[in-house]
């Protein structure tokens, strides 16, 4: 998938969104979704999502009735919540891609305390607990229901 | 093209076809099994690289419809509030599935002399017995035996660790004095058969690339090509024909390579679950039968089982698996027994969830508007992200005939062969029993110290077990096969899967499925000599 899935005005318009449902944070020392590596993993892996992305962006330009970086900013979070409200399965994609974009890049992961790496091969260790939880259940006992 | 006939054709590779076709083999009949899919490649499984969550949403879906891949077939489900999942594959929905390995309880078979509602099942638990066990070898099972509110079991490793969830869910269920167990799952907690254990990829339903988790292609299935069976992939079959004497004589199915075939068979035996099954008897329309094949009492696709999902989950202080850990360890049996005080019959089991990853927890929170956009996003995605813990109540679907599964007019799969319809309504039962577990999950949360608590009523996708479309019973009026597994109107058709569940339990139903499955390919095999008659 290229950049040409989406127009100018829609990629300027996604970045934006994106940008609105997460901005950075020097807080947290995290980029915004706008952020040029995580717009580019978006519209690089688009894949499937492409149309109801298309169509959310479409219905995002419909009710902003301008590139949305012409709105000030009391009438971006009037769009947003109206296109967040009314947008269907194609604004729930479009966020869903904005997240998932965002939440597997390398800085964001470093910021929560991730490893940057796929679960596969090193796995993940887990405490054995304390069994002696089970003990107030095993004193308790029970039975079947007869059959 | 014609070929040789074989002994016994299975359709299907997936839990119960891979279960019978292995215990077949010892017979040395001539053994073909036909699969939609392809063999699986591990090292393509999602947690194997960092997009793993993302695929969730698209490949690696649980929902045939949103992978549409070439094996998938669509489903026309749009009038049903649960969502039909499967996957097509050697191995089948076992590639995919959380592995959670309840039994059906030994009251499951009893409901119409217990509870006065459904239809008992014409076989018992006590007969199953031996096939559960025997299954739990074969699939390798973990778990503690001793549950005082579940069937004995044995199995061959030990339990899950509890890690971080567990004792925050066992401590809540201490304090309102409920019964909780580690649940039995087939899971490797230890190297077992060729198996490495299991090192917590934490992503276990869309596939272990680990190998941990029990999926037929990697434990029936190479026992049971050892043993001299045939499995043939991406081979579609169509429709299933018969002969004069009403007999089945063989399929007609597509090549890999989308050539129409016909396969001459003694035997026939279906193993497609609760909705691949009916949908194709459905389509094998003949002379004799105008209604599909083995449907002279009507019943096939009828009286389809989904279990609705009711769950609830919040958020704890502490931090929980999230990832780190397979998604469930752990069930409840409190609630699972008839108790009419509560206003409806029948009950529920329930399986804890640990956690989830951080696209999964962004995502579903986003769309339950707990966590905001703006500002504020990362503080609060900080305190939801690794803190999550989950209640899922597994309500018992009684059958009822207009749930049901029939062919779509219009909808087709690839091969031009007609798509299956659902049509399914959650009864009052149903609502009032997963209203009731809300309430109880709640409590369970709360005991836990979770805020933020958010409900799925039901699961949407949640459509995991597909039952009771082509039931088992001794009335041929009332049911599609008899007590052991064979069609009433066709004497040469076997039926394996979930859809000859009588009624549907409160478990996850995978265990009890290739029990059964093991019992019809062991009645078959003492009754060889006059099987047809």
């Amino acid at each position: 998938m290229t950049v040409e899935t989406l127009t100018t005005t829609q990629r300027d318009d996604l970045r934006i969104i994106a940008a609105m449902i997460i901005p950075e944070s020097a807080e947290y020392k995290a980029p915004g979704a706008d952020d040029r590596a995580i717009q580019a993993d978006m519209l690089a892996t688009l894949g499937r999502d492409t149309e109801p992305v298309r169509a959310a962006l479409d219905h995002l330009a419909r009710l902003a009735g301008k590139p949305l970086a012409e709105l000030d900013t009391a009438q971006r979070d009037q769009v947003a919540k109206e296109f967040r409200a009314t947008g269907g399965v194609p604004a729930a994609t479009l966020v869903r891609v904005v997240l998932q974009c965002y939440y597997r890049d390398d800085r964001v992961l470093r910021s929560l305390g991730h490893e940057l790496r796929a679960p596969f091969p090193k796995g993940h260790p887990l405490e054995n607990g304390d069994w002696s939880l089970l003990d107030p259940v095993k004193a308790r006992g029970g039975s079947l229901r007869r059959a | 093209m014609h070929r040789d006939p074989v002994d016994v054709l299975i359709i299907g590779a997936g839990a119960s076809g891979a279960a019978v076709a292995w215990s077949l083999a010892e017979t040395k009949m001539h053994i073909l099994c036909l699969e939609q899919g392809g063999w699986m490649n591990p090292a393509e499984y999602p947690s194997t690289g960092r997009d793993w969550e993302a695929k969730f949403y698209g490949d690696w879906s649980t929902s045939p419809n949103v992978r549409g891949c070439p094996e998938d077939y669509p489903v026309n489900d749009d009038n049903s509030p649960i969502k039909v999942v499967n996957f097509n594959a050697v191995g089948g929905s076992t590639v995919m599935y959380t592995a959670h390995w309840p039994r059906l309880h030994p009251s499951d078979f009893k409901v119409r002399t217990l509870d006065g509602v459904a239809d008992d099942w014409p076989i018992d638990y006590d007969a199953l017995i031996p096939f559960f066990d025997e299954n739990d070898r074969m699939m390798g099972v973990s778990g503690l035996s001793g549950d005082p509110l579940s069937p004995l079991t044995h199995p061959p490793m030990p339990p899950q660790p509890l890690g971080l969830s567990g004792p925050l869910i066992g401590k809540a269920m201490n304090e309102l004095g409920w019964h909780w167990w580690p649940s039995d799952t087939t899971v490797a907690t230890m190297d077992y058969e060729g198996r490495a254990r299991c090192i917590n990829l934490g992503h276990c339903t869309p596939a272990c690339a680990q190998g941990a988790k029990a999926s037929t292609d990697i434990t029936y299935w190479p026992h049971a090509i050892r043993a001299g069976v045939e499995l043939k992939t991406h081979c579609r079959v169509r429709e299933i024909l018969t002969n004069e004497h009403g007999m089945a004589s063989g399929v007609v199915y597509y090549d890999k390579d989308g050539v129409e075939q016909f396969q001459p068979a003694e035997v026939v035996i279906i193993a497609c679950n609760g909705v691949g099954t009916p949908r194709l008897l459905l389509n094998s329309v003949s002379g004799r039968f105008p209604n599909g094949l083995a449907n002279s009492s009507g019943l096939v696709g009828k009286n389809l089982m989904f279990h609705p999902y009711a769950q609830i989950y919040g958020f704890v202080k502490e931090p929980t698996d999230s990832n780190r850990a397979p998604p469930t360890c752990l069930w409840s049996k409190q609630f699972y027994d008839t108790d009419l005080s509560r206003g409806f019959v029948r009950g529920y089991g329930i399986q804890f969830g640990r956690g989830a990853g951080p696209v999964f927890e962004a995502v579903a929170s986003e769309q339950k508007g707990i966590l905001p956009w703006g500002a504020d996003h990362h503080r609060v995605f900080r305190r939801l992200n690794g803190h999550r813990l989950a209640v899922s109540a597994i309500c018992e679907d009684l059958p009822e005939e207009h749930n049901r599964v029939t062919l779509d007019p219009v909808l087709k799969d690839g091969h031009g062969i007609p798509a299956p319809k659902i049509d399914y309504t959650i009864s009052e039962n149903s609502r009032k029993m997963m209203e009731h577990a809300l309430a109880r999950g709640r409590e369970i949360l709360e005991a836990a110290g979770a805020t933020d608590i958010c409900t799925n009523n039901p699961i949407p996708w949640g459509g995991w077990h597909l039952l009771g479309t082509a039931r088992m019973g001794t009335d041929p009026a009332r049911s599609v096969v008899n007590e052991w597994g064979r069609s009433h109107d066709v004497k040469n058709l076997f039926i394996v899967d979930g859809s000859v569940f009588v009624t549907s339990g409160g478990v996850n139903p995978t265990s009890t499925i290739q029990a059964v499955a093991l019992y019809v390919a062991d009645q078959m095999k003492q009754r060889l000599a006059n099987l047809f008659d």
